[in-house]
């Protein structure tokens, strides 16, 4: 079954399903059968996993049947290594969520798990949709849930911040919509066809200056959705006044659709524009500003969501530092930090909804001491807290890790100031875990909390696991990865204009070692004009 | 042909017992007999394991590095790093100092947290903490030595906050971590340039191609051991990241002996010790190495000299005798940095141990007694403790003469050697530094002892004498072998020129790991010199100093014993230079004027000024902006029919006048 090819349309279609059938419902019985349908999912899709083939470079489990012919548009979906780890982050992370809504949940219950539902289909369809309209179409669809979402069971301010999000979000993506129908147009003028196919649009001929208006477009809409400084600010709002599991999906899933969306569409169709050295530069440094500046922010913020929503924005810019500085192993370490990112930011929001429903506070002055009484939460905290901080053998240290020793060879000053990345890391995390679970437990109201309950641990349970799992042997997250990133490689190898590293990778292994060949790497990244292609005698 | 036995269970075994121990801390809190059995049996069998290995390779022969792969840990892009162990010679030394040294104190820490309610939560961290600790000193890769690296910075953390509803206990845990991390951060660049430059990050691949891709003097050499040197400063307390460790005493006092003296602040001269290759090729980062060492030697020692907090003095003792290890290693004397290593952790544990031990008897005392307030740590508070601690009494003398340097006790040699070797490998200042250093030393331990144990009264109050007591057996029992070693451990390696036997175990154990470093420094730096800066050979200078130690034990000894002390309830504030010493030379407050304040008015700079005022201010601007826009827009459909007709004609004749002209 797996390798036939209809899995991945029962993925999308069986959550739609799911939604009206939450509709026919009543009540709690809304959020049982939204549960279900995402265990369904999660089990039907888990199974990708081990029949996934590993080393095979082309896109799997594709379908393409024709939609509006005369419009060469067509319902094509598939996936490689980066869309199979982020099919299975959303259908891991939506069973959760919708899980650790039961208790937060009180008002409109069916309208609110079937906009979770149809929200599922959104996410996956952008990340399995070889289609540049269906694309769209999915891209579109998961905005008009979580704008409900966050507008109608948020928090205080959840009007604001809902149409903050939609706006920023729109904005992007119209000038998105422009630049497929641009795209599709200059296709049509080479080729004499009128098609939406991924596949076929990779081929269309470009010239240099419009591949960076096409470019420009489609990286506002991603860099939004990212986000990265300074387009950030929806962010904070966001997720602050999201409900729990809105945050959890916002962080988990949703944050990961701009860099799923340069991997996918941005870098391989305008390859000439994203790896020129002004675009290359431009978004290295916005992503180191984004690591430093966001850990700065995070670290004075005193409402806990807040702050973990601004570890995200750092998080996220590790992430476009990786798929900027153009190497493999960077590439590799960002799309799996993408899935730790998912893991730990995730299981972050879900801890501190689970402190929100005891207390109805997020403002961590407000804790203190509750180690005492919540000794399981104190040390799930403690676990998730350190893997987003990268500690070594949690997840999120395989990822920063390759990230950062990848980079440096292109950008190695960039990656020095990134590094600094985990110092502030720590001064943001530390404190905030010192303030709400250690010190004295000196309010009456904190005494009384109740340690976490059955529901809660086995949402929690397998987010741990994965973080120490990934931590310690993400070897088959990594192998699934390779030929996608490969491909991606490839695509921008193509170019002389791309100096550095990659070249290098056409030398046979050993070649490229040695101080020399690493100095004149440097150089070829310090100075401007692009470096000549290394021939096989460097560095021997 | 030697091959690790049972490589694997040397490392699993403390981790079993840090989940079983976890587990209990949970599901039998109250329940402490299996924490107390499985705490220490796992180390001790992790010991026993190590010293068979130990045992098998001596038999053998062999000076090549064994390495175990179990598993494939990270592989991406060029990038293959495996979860490897590296059994050699040095990595032997150090396995056995951390299993040998672990175990006493897990005996100990059974006596000393006996009733804690937390008793199973200990046990879980410090064997955690044991099992990174052999994951620093085995792993065969940088990146797999960083996980040991922060993991013990993490069980250190936790340990240092151990008892976290005290809220300045929890901060000196957050203090730890972060600055560590200013460290952990300059080995992760280190890393970055090493793959940039060899490709790879496996020792096998690095250290013996050092020479081939890197010059002697190489500007990426010296980046590369000056970054690595950052991290050391971080993990071992140096200047000017060393601001960690005297807040750390906060943990419980068996972490203070096992992680913040014997262990786990050494890293950073392990680290050092095992690419010292690299070190080699860099002599401008060899000469800040020794700098730094000496120079934190030195301060260190000051400070010390007039603390009344028990641990407070034995912490800056410690920066101070780490400060002696790296400029052992800085000067290239890596053999001598790994031996003072080793008898340091010795007679420091031992000595936490001891304060531990008069603590804990004080405190008990206390609390029998019905007092509460007062500092059990004080000194002040102390006084003439030899009458009901005989064991830790005499044990503590033994390892007091053995950090002052006399002769035969085991600091002696190895002290004498790190001095020695500073001397005659051309650095005549550090030389001096050293000697001076040396001899504060013996002072601030006098006076410790003292204060502590002499004096002929008895300053912990009336009621509370009656309750004092000796050490419990399995508290006394790690103080009497630990005596023992700081006694004897420094006869593995006595110098040619004593008249005595010539030993040289240690160093013909460990030539051949640092032959290739040792290689290098005599092909670039020339031949060691023969007498010291002022002349003089060895024997000389071993003579003068253990007199000269010896004098000022005597001597500070006799003062701090004749003058009458008061409890620290009812002592004046020290002045002038005292004050200045006392405050630790105001580093502290100096580091949150500079640094702390200003990058907290930053950081809230960034959150107030840029992101809710500029560029939130921009976005809400632009949607103000439209919201007016579409208000004019919407005047204008006011409904009536006049309007619209003017706006009509106006339009006719706008379009009109343009197609006209």
């Amino acid at each position: 079954m797996y390798h036939s090819h209809w899995i991945l349309t029962l993925l999308l279609a069986i959550p739609l399903a799911g939604a009206f059938a939450c509709l026919g419902v009543s009540g709690e019985r809304a959020g049982r059968v939204a549960l279900w349908t995402t265990v369904l999912e999660a089990a039907l899709a888990l199974p990708l996993f081990w029949t996934f083939r590993i080393g095979a470079g082309s896109f799997q489990n594709t379908v393409s049947v024709p939609w509006i012919g005369a419009w060469g548009i067509g319902y094509r979906v598939g996936i490689d290594g980066i869309s199979l780890l982020m099919v299975l982050l959303t259908v891991v992370i939506m069973p959760l969520a919708v899980a650790g809504s039961f208790r937060y949940i009180e008002r409109h219950r069916p309208a609110y798990y079937a906009s979770m539902l149809v929200l599922t289909t959104g996410m996956l369809g952008v990340f399995v949709a070889l289609d540049m309209f269906l694309f769209y179409v999915f891209w579109e669809l998961m905005l008009v849930p979580m704008y409900f979402i966050i507008g109608i069971w948020g928090g205080e301010r959840r009007l604001y911040s809902a149409i903050k999000f939609f706006l920023y979000t729109t904005v992007g993506s119209l000038l998105m919509l422009v630049a497929i129908a641009g795209l599709v147009y200059l296709h049509w003028r080479s080729s004499g066809t009128v098609t939406f196919a991924y596949a076929e649009l990779l081929n269309t001929p470009i010239s240099r200056p419009v591949q960076f208006w096409l470019f420009a477009a489609f990286a506002l809409a991603f860099a939004i959705k990212v986000p990265m400084f300074p387009l950030h600010t929806w962010l904070p709002d966001a997720h602050t006044e999201a409900p729990t599991a809105g945050s959890v999906v916002l962080a988990g899933i949703l944050l990961k659709m701009g860099t799923y969306g340069f991997l996918r569409f941005g870098i391989p169709l305008f390859p000439r524009a994203a790896t020129s050295h002004a675009v290359v530069g431009l978004f290295v440094t916005l992503a180191v500003i984004g690591i430093l500046y966001a850990a700065w922010v995070a670290a004075v913020q005193p409402d806990a969501k807040k702050l973990v929503a601004y570890t995200s924005v750092a998080h996220l810019g590790f992430v476009m530092l990786g798929v900027f500085g153009f190497t493999a192993e960077g590439l590799q370490g960002g799309i799996l930090q993408m899935v730790n990112h998912g893991i730990s930011t995730g299981a972050l929001f879900l801890l501190i909804g689970m402190l929100y429903e005891r207390r109805h506070t997020r403002n961590i002055a407000d804790f203190g001491g509750i180690a005492k009484v919540m000794p399981v939460f104190a040390v799930c905290l403690v676990v998730v807290a350190l893997s987003s901080i990268g500690l070594p053998g949690t997840n999120g240290f395989v990822g920063e890790f390759l990230i950062l020793v990848g980079t440096f060879r292109t950008h190695p000053l960039a990656t020095v100031i990134a590094a600094t990345g985990v110092i502030f890391a720590a001064c943001y995390m530390l404190p905030m875990v010192q303030r709400v679970i250690l010190n004295p437990l000196d309010r009456q109201e904190n005494r009384e909390l109740q340690d976490l309950g059955g529901r809660e641990r086995a949402i929690l349970v397998p987010l741990l696991a994965l973080i120490l799992l990934i931590g310690v042997y993400p070897k088959p997250f990594l192998d699934r990865l390779a030929p996608a990133v490969d491909r991606v490689l490839q695509r921008v190898d193509m170019l002389p204009s791309v100096p550095t590293a990659r070249a290098e990778r056409a030398l046979p292994p050993g070649v490229r070692l040695g101080r020399e060949a690493f100095t004149a790497n440097l150089s070829g990244v310090v100075d401007a004009p692009p470096a000549p292609a290394p021939g096989p005698e460097r560095g021997s | 042909m030697y091959h690790p036995i049972l490589p694997a269970l040397v490392l699993a075994l403390p981790l079993a017992g840090a989940i079983i121990n976890g587990v209990g801390a949970f599901l039998w809190r109250e329940d402490h007999r299996v924490a107390r059995w499985v705490g220490p049996l796992a180390v001790g069998a992790s010991f026993v394991v190590v010293a068979i290995n130990f045992f098998a390779m001596k038999a053998s022969g062999t000076t090549a590095a064994s390495v175990v792969s179990l598993w494939t840990w990270i592989a991406a892009g060029g990038l293959h790093v495996g979860v490897d162990l590296q059994f050699d010679r040095l990595s032997m030394v150090m396995m056995l100092i951390v299993t040998g040294v672990s175990t006493l104190i897990h005996v100990y820490s059974i006596g000393y947290m006996r009733g804690d309610p937390g008793f199973n939560r200990f046990f879980a961290y410090l064997n955690l903490f044991v099992f990174f600790m052999l994951v620093l000193v085995t792993a065969a890769s940088f990146p797999l030595m960083f996980v040991g690296w922060e993991g013990v910075g993490l069980c250190s953390y936790l340990l240092i906050g151990f008892w976290y509803e005290n809220e300045a206990y929890s901060n000196a845990g957050k203090k730890a971590f972060i600055v560590n991390r200013i460290g952990d951060f300059g080995f992760l660049v280190a890393m970055f340039i090493i793959f940039g430059i060899f490709g790879s990050l496996d020792f096998s691949q690095v250290l013996p191609a050092a020479t081939g891709h890197l010059r002697y003097g190489d500007v990426w050499a010296t980046l590369i051991t000056l970054f690595l040197f950052l991290a050391c400063m971080g993990k071992s307390a140096q200047i000017p990241l060393y601001v960690w460790l005297p807040d750390a005493m906060a943990g419980p006092t068996p972490v203070s002996a096992l992680i913040h003296a014997a262990t786990m602040v050494t890293a950073g001269v392990y680290l050092v010790a095992r690419t010292s290759v690299l070190f080699a090729l860099a002599p401008i980062s060899q000469a800040v190495v020794a700098t730094v060492g000496a120079g934190t030697a030195l301060f260190a020692a000051t400070i010390a000299t007039q603390q009344w907090d028990i641990k407070k003095v034995l912490a800056y003792s410690t920066i101070s005798q780490l400060g002696y290890m790296f400029l052992a290693v800085g000067v290239g004397a890596f053999t001598a940095g790994i031996f003072h290593l080793m008898t340091h952790a010795f007679f420091k544990a031992l000595l936490f141990l001891g304060a531990g031990a008069v603590i804990h008897s004080v405190e008990h005392a206390w609390h029998e007694a019905g007092r509460h307030g007062g500092d059990p740590n004080d000194m002040r508070n102390h006084g003439d403790l030899r009458r009901w601690m005989p064991v830790t009494w005499i044990t503590m003398w033994s390892a007091t003469l053995a950090i002052s340097g006399v002769f035969p006790f085991a600091g002696f040699f190895s002290k004498d050697e790190v001095i020695w070797k500073s001397g005659v490998l051309g650095y005549p200042l550090l030389w001096g530094v050293a000697l001076v250093a040396a001899f504060l030393t013996a002072g601030y331990m006098a006076r410790l002892m003292a204060l502590t144990f002499h004096g002929g009264e008895n300053r912990t109050g009336e009621e509370a004498r009656g309750h004092l007591h000796g050490a419990p057996l399995a508290m006394a029992v790690p103080l009497v072998v630990l005596g023992v070693l700081s006694l004897v451990g420094g006869w593995i390696q006595i110098p040619e020129a004593l008249p005595l036997p010539h030993v040289s175990a240690l160093e013909g154990w460990l030539d051949p790991v640092f032959e290739p470093a040792h290689h290098v420094m005599a092909m670039h730096g020339g031949a060691a010199a023969t007498a010291a800066p002022l002349g003089g050979g060895e024997l000389t200078w071993g003579l003068i100093s253990t007199v000269v130690a010896l004098a000022v034990v005597v001597w500070i000894f006799l003062a701090v014993v004749r003058r009458r002390y008061r409890p620290a309830a009812e002592s004046p504030e020290p002045t002038g230079l005292s004050l200045v010493l006392y405050r630790k030379w105001y580093v502290d407050e100096l580091y949150d004027r500079l640094i702390v304040r200003p990058l907290m008015a930053l950081w809230r700079g960034c959150w107030k000024i840029v992101d809710d005022g500029l560029i939130d201010g921009t976005v809400n601007g632009l949607a103000s902006g439209a919201r007016a826009v579409g208000w004019v827009g919407s005047q204008l459909q006011s409904g009536r029919l006049g309007a619209y007709v003017l706006l009509f004609m106006v339009g006719v004749l706008v379009i009109l006048g343009t197609v006209a002209f």
